[in-house]
Parts: C-alpha cells; sequence; structure tokens
C-alpha cells in the first residue's frame, strides 16, 4: 500500500498562489478593465487651501460635445468617512474648500481628452479664506476654524497619565528631552486610484470596482453617499497595486465615479494621475514630539513623557484613531510604569492624511529609540542592555490594559546583536577616505489587527466560507482584500494545512460582495490572525463533515477516522476511502456543501477603560522587531549609504517564509525611504513633491542588502502560533539609522528625513564651531 | 492627423491608424489592448510601463506609438513560450520578485533585456539595470534573487 499522508505547508518558502497572473500580464487592475462604451471621468479639484465657494460654474463645460453628465457638491450633501464619529468630508467639496486639489466637480464624457477639456472649462468663484498649512498656525488663537464643528482646529486632543511622572523623573539618575520633527510622507503605491462604476438604470443597481483595501467600507460609504439601499450595491476589488494604508478608507475616487454613473445612467471609468494620487494622498502626517525619558544608572526607564502633534490635513479620516495610537503604542514593547501622553491631532489646509504603514506608531518610535540611545551614551551604557533592562514578563497586561502574550523581542534582540557583529565592531567607526562607518540598533512593534473594528456592528471579526461539490475541488470564499500582501496565499494554505491537502485542491475567491462573505478589509495587519482563524474554523468544519461521511460509509465511529488529507481510513488496517469517495458520500445527504468558519478576538483584548480612547492599541498579539542598520557617511559630500541592514522579526510562527521574509524587507525599506529621503513638501499648501522624482523614493540603486531573521513566539492565540509581519519592522529602521549615523559621526539627527543637505549643513556646522573653539584657545 | 503604424508586436506584424501624438503606451494598452504594461506615473518617473524596442529596454510612456514603425516590440504578454513562464518569469514569480504585481511588467521587461545582453550581471550590473524603475513593495533585495535565479534559468536553456 502506499504511503499516504498529510501534505503540510506551513513554514515553507511558497510562492504566491497568484504569481503566475502578475508575471504574465494578465492580472488585471482597476485600470485594465477598459470597458468599450464607458465614459471617461475627470475631477476638477480646488486650486485654493481654503475658501468659500461662492459658484461653480459649469455652463461652458455642459456645452462641450460628448459630456454625459458633470457632478458638483449640489450632487451630494452626504458626508462620509471611515470613522463613525467624524464623517465630515464630501466627496465633491460644499459651501467650502479646505485644500488645493480637493475634488469640487467632476464631469463624465465620450473619451478623455473631452472630459479634461470640460474640466478646463469649469470656473470657481471663492472668497478666499486664511489658510493654515502647519499645524502651528492652524492653532493660533485667532485662526478660524476650518471645520464648523472642531474649535481650534483641534481633531482630537489626548490626554493620559499612568503613574506619577514628575516623582519617576525625580528618582532617575538622568532625565533628558529633545525635540523631533518627521516629514509628511506618502504611501505612493504603484497603481494610481481607479474606480470603474457601472449603473444599471432600469433595475436602479449600481456596480463599483475599485483599487481599495476595502471593499466592505466602500460599500457603506456608497450607499450612504448615493442614498442606495445596501442591497442595489455590489463593490469588486480587482487585483491591487499595493495600498500600506491609503486605502483603508473610502475615497473621494470610488464615490465620485459613482455619482457620475448614476447621473450619466451608465458606466464610467474614472482613473487618476500620479499627481492627483499625490496631492490627495493620506500618508504619515508630519508629526512634532517633544520627548522626555528618566533613566536609571541600571538602565531601567523611571518615567517617559510624551507630547505628540499631527498636522492631520483638512479632514477627520482616521485621525482621532491616529493620535490614540502614537500614545498608547509607547506600550507593550518596554515595561513602562509612569507615562504621560499629551496627543494633538490638528486640522490644517493640506490633504487629509491617513493610516501610513505602522499606523500612528513609527514617528513616537523614532524619538523614543534615538532618545534612549542618546541617553545610552551619555551614560555610559550599551543601547542594546538598555532595552534588556526594560524588556516585558509575557504574559502580561501594559498599564495602559494592553494584553501581551507572545514576546519574542529578547531573541529578536539576541540575534541582531550575533549576526550584526554589534558587540566586536560597535563604536569603532572605522573611517577610510572622509567616509566614516557606523552602527545604530533600534527596537519596534505593532499589532496583529485592531481587537475592535472601528465599524463595530456585533458581528464575528472574520468570516470565512468554504465550498465543497462534485468536483472535489474546495473553493475558499473571503472577503480579504489581497493587496499583494499574500492574504490569499495564507488563506489557501491554513485550509490546506488543517485538511491535509495539497494547494492545487483549494481556489479562493475574494474580492466581489455579490459573492464572497463581508470581511473589514486588509488593514492594521488583521488579515493573517482573524481571517486566518475563521479559515482554520472552516476547514475544521469541513472536516468534521468529511470525517461523519467517512465514518458512516465505513461503518465506524467518526472517532476512529484518520484523515490522511487524500486518504480518509477507519484505522492503520484501513484500505480507505479515496478523497473523492469521500467527498460523494458526504454529498449524498444535502447536495453541494458549505460551511462557515468566524473568529472573533476576546474582551481582554479590547484595552481597558482608563482614558478616553484607551481600545485602541489593543490586539490579540503584538509582533517585535529589532534592527541594526550598518552606514557610511561621506563627510565630504553629506551622503550617508546604508551598507546593510540586520533585522529580526517576531511574527509568531512563519505560516510562509517567502512572504514573511518580503513584508519584512519591504517594510525596512519603506522605513528607509522616510528615514533618508521621501518628503511631502509644500509651498503655501501646493504641494512640490506630487511626482516620483521631487517625492524622491528609494531606488534598486539606493537600497541595501536586508538580513531577515524570523522569530516565532508560537503566540497562542495566533493561526498556527502566527502574529503580524508586514508592518512591525518598520518603525525600527529610522531611529537604527540616526543611531548609526550617530556612531559614525557623533552627530544626531532629529528631524526627518536626514538627507544629504541636512547632514552637510551639520557638518559644516560642527567644522565652524570647533574653528571658533580652536580660535578662542589660541 | 493620424497615420498607418505598422511593427512586428509581441511576434506579429501588425497594422493600425494612429494619431500622431498616440503614446505607445496607450497604443498598447488601449487600440492593441495588451493591458499587461502598466500606466505608473505621470510620465518617465517609475520604469512601470517598460517595454523592449528591438531588444532594448524603453519607456512606453514616453514614446510616440509613431516612432516604432517597422520596429519590433515585445511586451510582457510575448513572454511566456507555449503558455509556460519564462526565465525571468519564473525568477519574479519563484523568489517573491513581485508583491501586488504592478511594477512587475516593467521590471521583468527590464530584466529580460538586461539578460539578452548579459547573461551573467553581477549585483551591480543588475541594480544598474533596474534602476529606472521603482518597486514599493520589495524592498528590491528578492528582485535582485530573482534576476540571479533568472540568470540561472537561462544557463539550463530556458529564453528570458
Amino acid at each position: 500500500m502506499n504511503q499516504i499522508a498529510p501534505v503540510h505547508n506551513i513554514g515553507d518558502y511558497i510562492p504566491m498562489i497568484d504569481g503566475p497572473e502578475k508575471v504574465s500580464g494578465r492580472a488585471k487592475f482597476t485600470a485594465d478593465l477598459i470597458v468599450p462604451g464607458a465614459l471617461a471621468g475627470c475631477i476638477f479639484r480646488s486650486p485654493y487651501s481654503h475658501a468659500e465657494i461662492l459658484e461653480v460654474d459649469v455652463s461652458e463645460a455642459a456645452k462641450l460635445p460628448g459630456v454625459k453628465a458633470i457632478v458638483t457638491g449640489a450632487d451630494c450633501d452626504q458626508t462620509f468617512g471611515v470613522l463613525p464619529i467624524a464623517r465630515t468630508e464630501h466627496p465633491l467639496a460644499r459651501d467650502k474648500v479646505r485644500y488645493r486639489g480637493e475634488p469640487v466637480a467632476a464631469v463624465a464624457a465620450v473619451d478623455d481628452a473631452t472630459a479634461r477639456e470640460a474640466v478646463r472649462r469649469i470656473k470657481l468663484k471663492v472668497r478666499e479664506l486664511p489658510a493654515y498649512h502647519s499645524a502651528r498656525e492652524a492653532l493660533a488663537p485667532d485662526a478660524i476654524n476650518i471645520h464648523e464643528r472642531r474649535a481650534h482646529n483641534i481633531e482630537r486632543d489626548v490626554f493620559f497619565e499612568l503613574g506619577d511622572v514628575e516623582a519617576a523623573f525625580a528618582g532617575a539618575d538622568l532625565v533628558r528631552e529633545g525635540t523631533y520633527n518627521c516629514a509628511e510622507v506618502c504611501q505612493n503605491q504603484m497603481e494610481m486610484h481607479a474606480a470603474l462604476a457601472d449603473y444599471d438604470a432600469v433595475r436602479d443597481r449600481i456596480t463599483v470596482h475599485a483599487s481599495t483595501q476595502v471593499p466592505y467600507y466602500v460599500h457603506l460609504m456608497l450607499s450612504q453617499i448615493l442614498g442606495m439601499d445596501m442591497s442595489r450595491i455590489r463593490v469588486v476589488k480587482p487585483h491591487v497595486g499595493g495600498g500600506f494604508g491609503c486605502r483603508t478608507e473610502t475615497l473621494n475616487v470610488e464615490l465620485i465615479a459613482a455619482l457620475l454613473a448614476r447621473k450619466a445612467g451608465g458606466c464610467v471609468r474614472l482613473v487618476v494621475n500620479r499627481e492627483e494620487t499625490f496631492i490627495t494622498h493620506r500618508g504619515r502626517p508630519e508629526t512634532d514630539i517633544r520627548l522626555k525619558i528618566g533613566l536609571r544608572q541600571d538602565g531601567r526607564i523611571a518615567g517617559v513623557e510624551c507630547e505628540c502633534t499631527q498636522r492631520g490635513g483638512a479632514h477627520s479620516g482616521y485621525g482621532v484613531v491616529t493620535i490614540l495610537y502614537a500614545g498608547s503604542m509607547l506600550y507593550a514593547i518596554y515595561d513602562l510604569r509612569n507615562v504621560k501622553y499629551i496627543g494633538k491631532r490638528v486640522l490644517t489646509n493640506t490633504p487629509p492624511c491617513g493610516a501610513f504603514r505602522g499606523h500612528g506608531t513609527v514617528d513616537v518610535r523614532f524619538a523614543f529609540e534615538s532618545l534612549l540611545d542618546q541617553m545610552a551614551h551619555e551614560m555610559g551604557l550599551d543601547p542594546i542592555a538598555v532595552r534588556r533592562a526594560n524588556l516585558l514578563q509575557a504574559p502580561t497586561f501594559t498599564d495602559n490594559d494592553l494584553m501581551v502574550n507572545s514576546y519574542g523581542l529578547p531573541e529578536c534582540i539576541d540575534w541582531v546583536e550575533k549576526v550584526s557583529g554589534w558587540k566586536q565592531r560597535r563604536g569603532k567607526s572605522p573611517s577610510h577616505n572622509g567616509v566614516k562607518k557606523g552602527l545604530g540598533f533600534a527596537c519596534s512593534h505593532y499589532i496583529s489587527g485592531a481587537s475592535k473594528p472601528v465599524n463595530w456592528t456585533g458581528e464575528p471579526h472574520a468570516t470565512v466560507k468554504l465550498k465543497l461539490d462534485f468536483d472535489g475541488s474546495i473553493v475558499l470564499l473571503t472577503g480579504a482584500a489581497e493587496i499583494g500582501q499574500g492574504s490569499s496565499t495564507v488563506l489557501v494554505q491554513s485550509v490546506a494545512e488543517i485538511l491535509g491537502l495539497d494547494l492545487s485542491r483549494i481556489r479562493i475567491v475574494t474580492g466581489d460582495s455579490d459573492v464572497v462573505p463581508k470581511d473589514n478589509g486588509s488593514y492594521s495587519s488583521r488579515v493573517t490572525f482573524m481571517v486566518g482563524n475563521a479559515a482554520i474554523d472552516a476547514a475544521n468544519n469541513l472536516k468534521a463533515v468529511l470525517i461523519a461521511a467517512a465514518a458512516k460509509k465505513l461503518d465506524a465511529k467518526p472517532g476512529e477516522i484518520e484523515c490522511l488529507g487524500e486518504l480518509y481510513r477507519a484505522g492503520a488496517q484501513d484500505k480507505g476511502l479515496t478523497f473523492n469517495e469521500v467527498v460523494t458520500e458526504a454529498l449524498k445527504d444535502t447536495g453541494t456543501i458549505t460551511v462557515t468558519g468566524n473568529y472573533s478576538t476576546i474582551p481582554e483584548s479590547h484595552g481597558g477603560k482608563k482614558y478616553r480612547g484607551s481600545a485602541i492599541g489593543g490586539t490579540m498579539g503584538y509582533s517585535y522587531a529589532a534592527q541594526v542598520v550598518e552606514v557610511s557617511v561621506d563627510e565630504d559630500t553629506g551622503v550617508v549609504t546604508v551598507d546593510k541592514v540586520w533585522v529580526a522579526h517576531d511574527c509568531g510562527r512563519a505560516l510562509n517564509r517567502l512572504t514573511v521574509e518580503g513584508q519584512i524587507q519591504g517594510s525596512v525599506w519603506m522605513g528607509m525611504g522616510q528615514a533618508m529621503s521621501e518628503e511631502a513638501a509644500y509651498h503655501e499648501g501646493l504641494m512640490l513633491t506630487a511626482n516620483m522624482l521631487d517625492y524622491r523614493v528609494p531606488t534598486i540603486q539606493d537600497s541595501p542588502p536586508i538580513e531577515v531573521g524570523i522569530v516565532e513566539s508560537i503566540d497562542p492565540h495566533g493561526p498556527f502560533g502566527a502574529k503580524e509581519a508586514g508592518e512591525g519592522s518598520l518603525a525600527a529602521f529610522l531611529p537604527a539609522l540616526t543611531n548609526a549615523i550617530a556612531d559614525a559621526t557623533g552627530l544626531r539627527f532629529n528631524d526627518l528625513p536626514v538627507t544629504p543637505d541636512r547632514v552637510f549643513a551639520a557638518l559644516e556646522k560642527r567644522a565652524r564651531d570647533a574653528g571658533r573653539r580652536h580660535d578662542g584657545d589660541s | 492627423m493620424a497615420r498607418i503604424l505598422s511593427l512586428t508586436l509581441n511576434g506579429r506584424a501588425r497594422a493600425d491608424a494612429v494619431p500622431d501624438n498616440l503614446l505607445l503606451l496607450d497604443y498598447l494598452r488601449e487600440v492593441a489592448g495588451l493591458t499587461g504594461t502598466k500606466t505608473g506615473c505621470d510620465g518617465g518617473e517609475c520604469g512601470a510601463c517598460t517595454v523592449l524596442i528591438d531588444d532594448r529596454p524603453r519607456l512606453s510612456c514616453l514614446t510616440l506609438a509613431a516612432t516604432v514603425d517597422g520596429r519590433r516590440v515585445d511586451t510582457i504578454e510575448s513572454l511566456a513560450v507555449d503558455g509556460r513562464l519564462s526565465a525571468v518569469q519564473r525568477g519574479f514569480h519563484e523568489k517573491l520578485g513581485s508583491q501586488c504585481g504592478y511594477c512587475t511588467p516593467g521590471f521583468i521587461m527590464a530584466s529580460a533585456g538586461l539578460l539578452r545582453r548579459n547573461p551573467r550581471p553581477s549585483d551591480d550590473e543588475i541594480r544598474e539595470g533596474l534602476g529606472s524603475n521603482i518597486c514599493r513593495c520589495t524592498g528590491y533585495v528578492k528582485i535582485i534573487e530573482a534576476v540571479k535565479h533568472a540568470a540561472d534559468l537561462c544557463a539550463k536553456g530556458l529564453t528570458p
């Protein structure tokens, strides 16, 4: 008899199941859906930062032959927004415009050229208002309100103090304070925003294809904006060319395409260009941080005071959540006792910011790990030893009631310390021809899904369905949004693993609201943890059905049935039934089999009630990362080169080592862009960097080797023990870089990005200061 | 003004009436229906639209369709042989040189062009050859591995 055994895949290197489509050009993204006869959409945007709208004159545009529909703010008085408490944005501005680039009107015409010409003929009459392009200006006492219901332009004030910070500082051996500024950065995902909206006037139904991470939220907002019952709406997510957070909320593009399609009674394709994608970017806000840490000589952190101000842009978006994450995620990485946090999310006349990879945590982590490194040096302590002196003892709850079960940070630290040669090489800063080398270290962490979804409905956090029919193939139905992170692959793996089957038995259908169960979407690194657990649940339910069928056919008890993937048998001597024979038997009772799997987070993971908004930061499992970055600094030019990165990431368990490595490398590299070159720069609200030449994303020639160490802490609640792998490594790069520059040159950079200009200026200043001191001595 | 454009597109002779100002990118996507070639920027910034013109990687978004008259143009759709992935396609798939997949056709065409000129590129030569293409997902580490894997497969007889 052949040796038949269950097939296992967890922990293997598995190429993505949708890879063949992507490498062959067959993968269809929204803009690739070229529908004959579809109308072309184009948006008229505000050239003003802040103005009262007096008139939107579309009369000349309407006269242009080929124009089929024009929509303005007058067509829709509804508002949208991702947070139910902050739906303040109109798809097309009404009464006021609040940033340069805000949509004011849109045209659907027979072709692109006609649509663009029509937009050129639209006239906007306004009364300009004072505009505030920085948080400081918007907070000035005489500033007018950008939103009527947000006094003093504050979207949200956060304050908490847990413990006694002043007493902690008084008892510390060293107290230091630093100020930090992180420039606004954009996701700049490779696929520009696109939507295809098809209105069926006969049935009053609409189908919208959208480049989104959150098809369900798009569905909700389409219903709200169109005033259509949700049952009349279908949302389809084709392949999506990255998101990194900018698509974790409904965007104007989808809503405007739908408004145009309904008005034109047809199909509208709205594809925005790179400049438009930049100027409506929903990226990471410019953040100012004042941070104070008290440290004891034994390396223990006595107390922390953090004040964080975010320039949130013109609309609420995720703002409340972002400013809360920045405070709550001070915790859950080190054992902190006395912490004060003062957060301000400010409304400004710049594009609305959103949820960028590492949402809310990155800039504060940069400040924290920088100051800790600086203080360790001042006290003559090894920065790594300082981290080790402050580790959590898991399982535990933090002072702000965050539940930490698995904690692989110590192993992450050990790994990067060893493989980078930290002990032997750090602080030696060898110099050759004016180029100095240095090593820097830092840690970071992230959540595996927000334990309370922003749109709380009481349903399970995730639902997966499996369909099994006569052909013996299992179809996995999920709303989880594959955006290139590999969610479809990991879900197929999970089901195959439980059933002991080869991946080829499983097909996945995703991204069509007509077919798949609802899912909240791909954000906060929730999919592997939550949808993965739901997939496991579904697979176990299917397995129970198959075992029952096999037991019936073999005249055995279900408990006696052994599942070997392609073979079910009652004991080792039994010849057993093939998978297809079991399926045939199982179908006899019910016909086509459909099983459901669910997952919900446990209440202990929901954060406490110690301050308003304390649920933010709560998750079922935190990922951890440590990094060592090696740099060369050219002291003649100020050019910093990253020679090598060593990163260790605790993802609980690597379900697919190939995609886990890819996610970690991508995160580290994205942190490098923010740290070294990326910045959304403005002149009076006009973005100066709205293209990929001025917004400097690192090229392959700028990018270092990134060596990945995977730490598996086996989370007790994670799917097969897994936690997130796609965000937690980003934040540590920023401080590891500036700490490495400090190691090489002795210069500390608290403002990002650390461009060659900034390094050169700092080197020049040091040389001048040294010259003056030298003159004074002589 | 329009003119007749005659070219060899993915190995097949073809002629179309095209306006003088039509970009090769738009010709490929909207006239020929080959949407594998992607639009990633407003012109010459990202490399997503890279195709081979007479075996050399070129940005189709900066090329007028009319200028490829009489030339050979190859897009991502041309690489598979008898429905099987080419060496570069396999490299990107098997080594995860592609995550979201949007920049992938451009990277693959630039890599195919590189391997046709230089079957055994060093890491630095790969960085040089792919320096005009931007990927936002991978950090490029696995793209370099993908191209090296492709070079190995070419050495075993697969076409790039």
